[in-house]
């Protein structure tokens, strides 16, 4: 008898997943058309807040370099957005690529200095360089220096699309540069997601789980432990300006301390990371919509909303360490977006 | 003279510093721990001599005698109790467990005390200063100062002459082992915690007395003693002591050229030591 074997990562229920999710995407495509524009702007905010858990996901739970220096992503992403339009008379939607330029370019310089720095050492020093990196921007003073600037009127008026979405759904323009914004939210998130997911079934996304689980032995089968760090920082970190340069394109009005704010976009982008579960894609996803049902219900509550979720973060990694998804993965074995090889033989006489 | 001036005082700031960086860098060197909370915990022990000041009347330095015991049994509880669950091979837990502590910290002592500048009145002390020669030193920094260097020469006679520090340095070396000889690495890690604590008290009460403080500005002081500890060298507190002068020189001096670069050229000069010596000036742990 002769059989044959392949390694797979398909599963039943990923295979129901997937085409779920190509339903969802659709469905997310036509949904301005007839939904309400405070639910655009609830969706926007859920897949930015989606593709940045996704990312920092993707280098502390996947990478295990766990960076608290997200911010600095989204802070330069943002102000290179902002100067494209407003020193160079861009439209803010391609000035949008600048952002992902600019994050690229400090990765270089924040990869260089902080992966000088072992473990918990380099969470710090990723800190310190958004620090550095916000107290750098606050000097720009055409851009409004420490108190911030706004897009101005003339550039947000005519961003390219919103005329022709306008007059397709028949919205005003602000709605419809809401619009605008959250389909390249959706577009960023299934993109970034997608990619994720390809690179974690693909050899460089083994060897990067093999980097974190030991350094030294992933070294000893040939692993170049040192290049895959530096391609998916360098990838996460470009990805995270371009949803930081989105994120004020629809805001419109910067401020240093806003876009460098290490509350919203690294202690934010953890919790909805740690409560769904570290180390999966499913996870962030999971979290990012109990992050906002919480934030929906209780923000108004302010520094008490704060201290509950950061209790609850605790309270997740002691007794649930891998958080909901990891609790709903353990009972019930399904994972939608699998990335465990499995060997499937398959006897090749059989008719 | 006024650049000896500007570095004088940069150095005693740099004690203060040193004081953030020592706490810190006990709990790493002992249980390889990064305390993301460190920052809010130095603020938590200057509000508590604040309440204790504002409602016995007492000095500062009896509020922080009274202070210290209450943060080491709080250092103790959160070790035992929550770190120990969470120490392990991976760093990512005990990270986000102190991350998490943080942001709570930080929100509670919004709620308790308000958002509103704060200060331990240190009352003829504030203004005191001594004649050296050529230039002339507040007695709060200089005493400052002198805490540092006695609070890191008493804890190097703990670590090598003592029992608890042979513990420390025994369970640091290698929990498994050292349980093998009847330590418990539990208890052992809680004492340490407790005792970083103590030491955040005493620098709780230096900063109280010197600057204001509310409760956001945590996250700062964390990452001065960071940099402190990373330019000092692991491992090694007279480093340590030596990294926070650095930290307050290059930050007088910056703020000397230009107010605005103070906090700026305080993280550069620690990026130039990170690039040129990336262990440290006086590296002693091989981690």
């Amino acid at each position: 008898m002769t059989r044959t074997a392949t390694v797979t990562t398909r599963t039943r229920s990923s295979t129901i997943a997937g085409m779920v999710a190509i339903l969802l995407v659709l469905v997310g495509l036509i949904l301005p058309a007839f939904a309400s524009r405070s639910l655009i702007q609830d969706l926007f905010f859920i897949l930015t807040m989606l593709t940045l858990a996704q990312l920092w996901n993707l280098i502390a739970g996947y990478g295990g370099m766990v960076s608290v220096g997200q911010q600095a992503f989204v802070g330069i992403g943002a102000y290179a957005m902002f100067a494209g339009v407003i020193l160079w008379g861009w439209d803010p939607v391609p000035a949008i690529l600048l952002g992902g330029v600019a994050a690229f370019l400090l990765a270089i310089p924040m990869a260089f200095f902080a992966f000088r720095l072992q473990g918990a050492y380099f969470a710090i020093g990723t800190w310190v360089i958004a620090e550095v990196t916000r107290l750098l921007v606050a000097q720009w003073k055409t851009l409004g220096g420490g108190t911030g600037t706004s897009l101005p009127r003339e550039a947000t008026s005519d961003i390219m699309g919103v005329a022709t979405i306008a007059r397709l759904f028949d919205l005003r323009d602000a709605a419809a540069r809401d619009v605008l914004a959250y389909w390249l939210a959706l577009a960023l998130a299934v993109g970034t997601m997608a990619a994720i997911y390809a690179l974690l079934r693909s050899r460089t996304g083994l060897a990067l789980a093999a980097v974190r689980d030991n350094d030294n032995a992933a070294r000893s089968v040939g692993v170049d432990a040192r290049r895959v760090k530096w391609i998916v920082f360098l990838a996460a970190s470009t990805m995270t300006g371009l949803v930081g340069a989105l994120i004020y394109m629809q805001t419109a009005r910067i401020s240093p301390d806003a876009a460098f704010s290490v509350t919203t976009w690294t202690a934010y982008v953890i919790f909805i990371a740690v409560i769904g579960g570290i180390g999966r894609l499913e996870g962030p996803i999971l979290g990012v919509l109990v992050f906002w049902g919480l934030q929906t219900a209780f923000a108004d509550y302010g520094s008490w909303y704060l201290l509950a979720l950061g209790i609850l973060a605790i309270a997740t990694m002691l007794f649930a360490p891998r958080g909901l998804w990891g609790l709903i993965a353990d009972r019930t074995g399904i994972a939608l977006f699998p990335v465990q090889r499995r060997l499937v033989t398959t006897d090749i006489n059989k008719p | 003279m006024i650049w000896l001036d500007v570095i004088v005082q940069g150095i005693l700031l740099g004690g203060l510093y040193a004081l953030f960086a020592t706490g810190l860098s006990l709990v790493f060197g002992i249980m390889r721990l990064v305390n993301l909370a460190h920052g809010d915990m130095i603020v938590l022990a200057a509000f508590i001599i604040l309440l204790i000041v504002g409602s016995t009347g007492v000095n500062p330095f009896v509020a922080a005698l009274l202070a210290a015991p209450l943060m080491f049994a709080a250092g103790w509880a959160l070790q035992y109790l929550v770190l120990n669950r969470v120490l392990g091979k991976d760093i990512l837990p005990p990270l986000l467990v102190t991350f998490g502590l943080s942001v709570a910290l930080q929100n509670g002592m919004l709620e308790a005390f308000s958002a509103d500048s704060q200060r331990i009145s240190a009352g003829s002390l504030e203004s005191a200063s001594i004649d050296l020669g050529p230039v002339t030193v507040g007695t709060l920094p200089l005493l400052t100062f002198a805490s540092a260097v006695a609070v890191i020469f008493i804890l190097n006679r703990i670590f090598y002459t003592t029992a608890l520090g042979r513990a420390f340095r025994a369970t640091s070396d290698d929990p498994v082992t050292a349980s093998l000889m009847g330590l418990n690495p539990k208890s052992v890690f809680a004492i340490a915690t407790g005792l970083a604590m103590v030491i955040v008290t005493i620098a709780a009460l230096y900063l109280g007395m010197r600057s204001n403080f509310d409760p956001s500005i945590g996250p700062a002081r964390l990452l001065y003693a960071f940099q402190a500890v990373i330019i000092g060298g692991l491992g090694s507190l007279w480093g340590t002591l030596i990294g926070g002068a650095i930290i307050g020189v290059a930050q007088t001096v910056g703020a000397q050229i230009n107010p605005e670069w103070q906090i700026l050229a305080g993280h550069v000069a620690f990026l130039i030591v990170l690039l040129v010596r990336p262990r440290g000036l006086f590296p002693r742990a091989v981690d």
